[in-house]
């Protein structure tokens, strides 16, 4: 059986501009981060090939195979560039 | 919640105060300037015989492009996190007494500087080691992105070609 879970989506630098947000609550039935990120960019037609990018589930960076569970906080993290 | 001040930036976990200090984490980002004698001068023991700092500045030049200005955005909450982890691990190498990274938020100017990083040891030798290992590992592990801004009105993100479809890439876009 399918569950939806309920997610918060922060958005920064270029996600930011791409989607317009600064976060943005979502429903979705993704399993995981994976499916989630696609499911994301779909709706806002994010460019960005999914293998160069990583992900946070709740402030730590995981894999994106890892499952998105009802309440998690998700970032979308474009290659770093600080310093 | 996030807290994000009337630019809609994501302020939480960036020092917003005035330039007067409190309690003085391993890490910070910030919005004001960096006050780089202050963050030496607080760097003290009777134990130091080296003193090394690092101050990355923003350049005027990227790629054949000319620079006017940057932007940093940063994901805080992270940012605090792995920037805190970097700087513990070099305070952990023998000879180390302390160090410090501040890494700026926000716009900034050509010639400002957009981080700092200061590190006291018993001697020069893992004082110098260690001021490299963290802003190189800050570089790799802490979540802040940068946009240029150029003198022709196009700006981009850094790094982001690389994540791209070739058909993206415009001339404007950052390289």
């Amino acid at each position: 059986m399918t569950s939806v879970k309920a997610v918060k989506l922060h958005y920064y630098a270029a996600f930011h501009e791409a989607a317009g947000l600064r976060e943005e609550d979502w429903r979705s039935a993704a399993t995981t981060a994976a499916e989630l990120y696609d499911e994301v960019a779909a709706h806002h037609g994010f460019r960005f090939d999914r293998s160069t990018l990583r992900v946070a589930l709740n402030d730590c960076v995981v894999s994106w195979e890892s499952e998105i569970r009802d309440g998690d906080t998700v970032v979308f993290l474009a290659p770093y560039a600080g310093g | 919640m996030r807290e994000v001040d009337v630019r809609g930036v994501d302020v939480r976990g960036v020092d917003t105060r005035g330039p007067e200090t409190g309690a003085v984490p391993s890490f910070a980002l910030q919005e004001r300037p960096l006050d780089t004698a202050a963050l030496a001068a607080a760097l003290s023991s009777s134990h130091a015989g080296a003193f090394v700092s690092f101050e990355g500045r923003v350049r005027d030049t990227n790629g054949g492009r000319t620079v006017i200005g940057l932007e940093y955005d940063a994901y805080p909450a992270l940012c605090l996190v792995e920037g805190e982890a970097v700087v513990q691990e070099a305070v952990r190498a023998p000879g180390i007494i302390a160090a410090r990274c501040v890494h700026r938020v926000g716009r900034l100017s050509v010639g400002e500087a957009a981080v700092w990083v200061g590190v006291i040891g018993g001697h020069r030798d893992e004082a110098f080691r260690a001021c490299r290992f963290i802003i190189d590992e800050v570089k790799r592990r802490v979540p802040i992105w940068k946009k240029e801004q150029y003198d022709d009105g196009s700006s981009g993100w850094i790094g982001l070609e690389a994540t791209l479809p070739e058909s993206d890439l415009r001339p404007g876009t950052a390289r």
